[in-house]
């Protein structure tokens, strides 16, 4: 066992530091600083930063180099992302899809003409990606998607809704996941279609969310007309290169996370201290008080957790079947988190917008940290997950199976 | 970083799993239960032949010379086998303190017969949980005048170490005669536990005062947590598998596959926190004090946790004596007090990292 960084490492973290303290956004962090408000200055924010990245080489750390990018080794990707996260800097948001999700599924099954015509203007951010999963009526049954492609001579006819889409309004292209064979199975009737976001009849319609904030879209597609050398790799395999897309959804940036959740725990302590109840601070307060031992104690062990699945990636080449028992911890976890930090306002937690303590901070916290539950598989189908495939349970009930979509 | 056993490791583990398996059947446990001495001797003289007992201690001093992460692993498979000997005692709580606060001179001693297994020890911890100012003993003219009550495995003991004042400092004595120990009735019918009582009794102090609050011995008792933990998930999920109700397998019934994630979800976090404290203890880490706060909270909630609902997946076979469930309930429910329950190590951790 050994958790010490190498030299090499130790230098190349020191590198990241001093890039990161020379290029934050002017006066980022720092009182007085006007934080982006609406959607167009949050995006044009984004993008500002994350060009910055790019133009560093830093977008592309996980990518290889034959795409351009770093190829950096697992741990230093883990140290980029650590170093991130600890100066606060802003998260990666805009070219995430790109880089995380669209880039690596083309790169595994494009052709090379896709590949030479995509993945440079991702890794610039020349081109925005947003990605087409999800549905009203496929969520957690993803395989289950309606949007229907029709191959009519050498053009797909793409009809349906998309939903939960980031930046669908911004985007330049959409990595769609659609239905090219209604009669086959379910699961062997997709495909990945790349489609040009200007395409008439595309329909982004902002979905307002809980927070009251609308980061995510609608998106109707209306006889959206795809040439088709834009299939990606083969006719109606696209379950399997989603399978790609998905392994990817959750890279080493998870060591990152539990440091962007460790500064989130350090401003609900500095809270602790500062509100009183009783005349005493809620850190001395015992119910709180053995619940923000319990959230510190919970996150301590998520880095170690984080410590386990990064061994499993470095000694067998892939994470083990513990990336969905570390998804279920975390999320989990903040909510639990969020929830304390909420009931600390007591009752002036009925308060929200200025009035509020931290101008309602603690209560959108709150409403969000539900979408670490929900996204990216909802925690019980992380629970069907450990219990069939690390536990390997018998499959579930499975009411009436609907093998065939229409 | 790499942060895992070695590939040796398991191996040794493997090993230690299989020889369990054989030699510390549910059987010889039962046997052991229903006699009244309440341990396997013969299970210790085999154990004692094979090493174990020697593991962690220098050669020079009878020892295999191992390192606190192998003896973490041999504590989660005596844990998961219920091992009825005073292993936990004996090589941790006896051994330990005088590897650590001993002069040459006293490890000659003592720790080769420790090493051996020709002779138990048992140490008197302090009153109250782990706490150093709760210490029931006071050194006079280096003689102890005292009682202790439930001292694990004391009636299985050759030699007990008592963790007393002596003036301005705490340190260990060693009490080698004239010890009296009334035996107890353990919650955990695997283990014994005594009441010792000490009348003006000769000690011979430790050379080194007590600096850390008993760290091995708190991330030992979790890395025991661990394996019982493991071994609790294990049956039951299989279990799950061949109990059939509603003409099919109960463990295909969400309810109950959702309750077995959950559990293999807190294991996994129990394993990490133990593991990430025995690597911190045995380097003697920044964090150590804290890490081994975290560990024993997390075993105590979460590993109490699991075990109960794993009774409540036995359903009514499980609320039977002749099933095996409840001897691994009450294990884990006694390791869950010992050393400080997980309300006690959170208001600590609160204190370390200034809350």
């Amino acid at each position: 066992m050994d958790l010490a960084f190498s030299d090499a490492e130790l230098a190349f973290r020191d590198e990241v530091r001093a890039w990161i303290a020379d290029n934050l956004p002017d006066g980022w962090g720092r009182p007085g600083f006007r934080e982006p408000q609406t959607f167009e200055e949050k995006l044009e924010f984004a993008k500002g930063w994350e060009r910055k990245l790019a133009a560093a080489g830093w977008a592309g750390i996980s990518w290889p180099k034959e795409y351009g990018g770093r190829g950096a080794t697992l741990m230093e990707q883990v140290v980029f992302h650590q170093e991130m996260a600890r100066a606060r800097a802003p998260m990666i948001s805009v070219n995430f899809v790109g880089i995380n999700l669209a880039g690596p599924t083309i790169m595994a099954h494009g052709s090379e003409d896709q590949k030479q015509r995509y993945l440079p203007k991702i890794l610039t951010l020349e081109e925005l990606w947003c990605q087409g999963f999800s549905e009203p009526n496929a969520g957690s049954d993803l395989a289950g998607l309606q949007t229907r492609a029709e191959l009519r001579g050498n053009t797909f006819v793409v009809n349906g809704q998309k939903v939960w889409t980031s930046y669908a309004h911004a985007a330049d292209w959409c990595l769609l996941l659609c239905r090219t064979d209604p009669d086959a199975p379910k699961h062997k009737g997709l495909s990945y279609l790349l489609v040009d976001m200007h395409s008439p009849g595309i329909e982004p319609r902002p979905l307002k969310q809980i927070t009251g904030e609308a980061e995510f879209n609608e998106v109707f597609f209306t006889d959206v007309e795809v040439p088709r050398e834009q299939l990606l790799g083969g006719l109606n395999q696209g379950w399997t290169y989603a399978n790609t897309t998905l392994a990817n959804e959750r890279g080493p940036a998870f060591l990152a996370h539990q440091i962007r959740f460790r500064n989130r725990l350090e401003d609900v302590i500095a809270m602790a201290k500062r509100v009183e109840r009783d005349g005493v601070p809620l850190s001395k307060h015992p119910a709180f008080r053995d619940r923000l031992a319990k959230a510190y104690a919970d996150l301590e062990v998520m880095r170690v957790i984080g410590y386990r699945t990064v061994t499993s990636i470095l000694r067998h080449g892939r994470p083990g079947v513990e990336g969905s028992i570390a998804k279920l911890y975390w999320s989990e976890m903040v909510r639990r988190m969020e929830l304390l930090a909420l009931q600390m306002e007591g009752e002036a937690g009925i308060l929200d917008g200025d009035d509020a303590i931290d101008d309602g901070k603690w209560q959108r916290g709150f409403l969000s940290s539900f979408a670490q539950t929900i996204a990216a598989g909802t925690s019980e189908i992380q629970k069907n997950i450990i219990s069939e495939r690390v536990l390997g349970m018998p499959r579930g009930e499975r009411w009436a199976p609907k093998e065939r979509v229409s | 970083m790499d942060f895992d056993f070695s590939a040796a490791q398991y191996e040794l583990r493997d090993e230690t799993r299989r020889f369990l398996a054989k030699e510390c059947s549910t059987d010889h446990v039962r046997e052991v239960i229903d006699d009244p001495s309440g341990w396997s001797r013969d299970l210790w003289k085999q154990i004692a032949d094979l090493g174990w007992l020697a593991l962690p201690f220098p050669e020079e001093y009878g020892g295999l010379g191992q390192g606190f992460l192998d003896l973490v692993l041999l504590l989660e498979e005596l844990g998961a086998a219920l091992a009825p000997v005073p292993f936990l005692s004996s090589v941790v709580l006896g051994g330990f303190p005088i590897l650590r606060h001993g002069t040459d001179e006293q490890k000659a001693r003592w720790l080769p017969e420790i090493a051996s297994g020709d002779r138990v020890a048992a140490a008197v911890l302090p009153a109250f949980e782990h706490d150093v100012d709760t210490l029931s003993f006071s050194a006079d003219g280096g003689r102890l005048t005292g009682e202790r009550s439930h001292v694990l495995d004391a009636p299985a003991a050759d030699v007990i170490l008592v963790a007393a004042h002596d003036g301005d400092v705490d340190r260990w004595f060693v009490v080698e005669e004239g010890f009296e120990v009334r035996p107890q009735q353990s919650f955990d019918r695997t283990r014994t536990l005594g009441a010792v009582s000490l009348d003006g009794v000769p000690a011979e102090p430790l050379e080194i005062p007590i600096a850390h609050r008993f760290r091995f011995f708190v991330v030992a008792v979790c890395a025991e947590m661990v394996g019982v933990a493991q071994r609790i998930l294990e049956f039951t999920v299989q279990y799950t598998k061949e109990r059939e109700q509603f003409g099919r397998p109960i463990g295909g019934f969400q309810a109950v596959k959702h309750k077995c994630a959950e559990m293999a979800v807190e294991l996994e976090a129990a394993r990490s926190a133990t593991l990430y404290a025995a690597w911190a203890t045995e380097t003697d880490a920044e964090d150590a004090d804290a890490a081994v706060s975290i560990a024993k909270s997390s075993c105590g909630d979460w590993l109490g946790h699991l075990a109960g609902e794993a009774l409540q997946i036995h359903g009514g076979i499980g609320y039977t004596w002749e099933d095996e469930m409840h001897l691994y309930l009450r294990r884990m429910k006694s390791l869950e007090a010992l050393c400080g329950d997980a309300p006690y190590h959170r208001e600590r951790l609160g204190r370390l990292i200034d809350l």
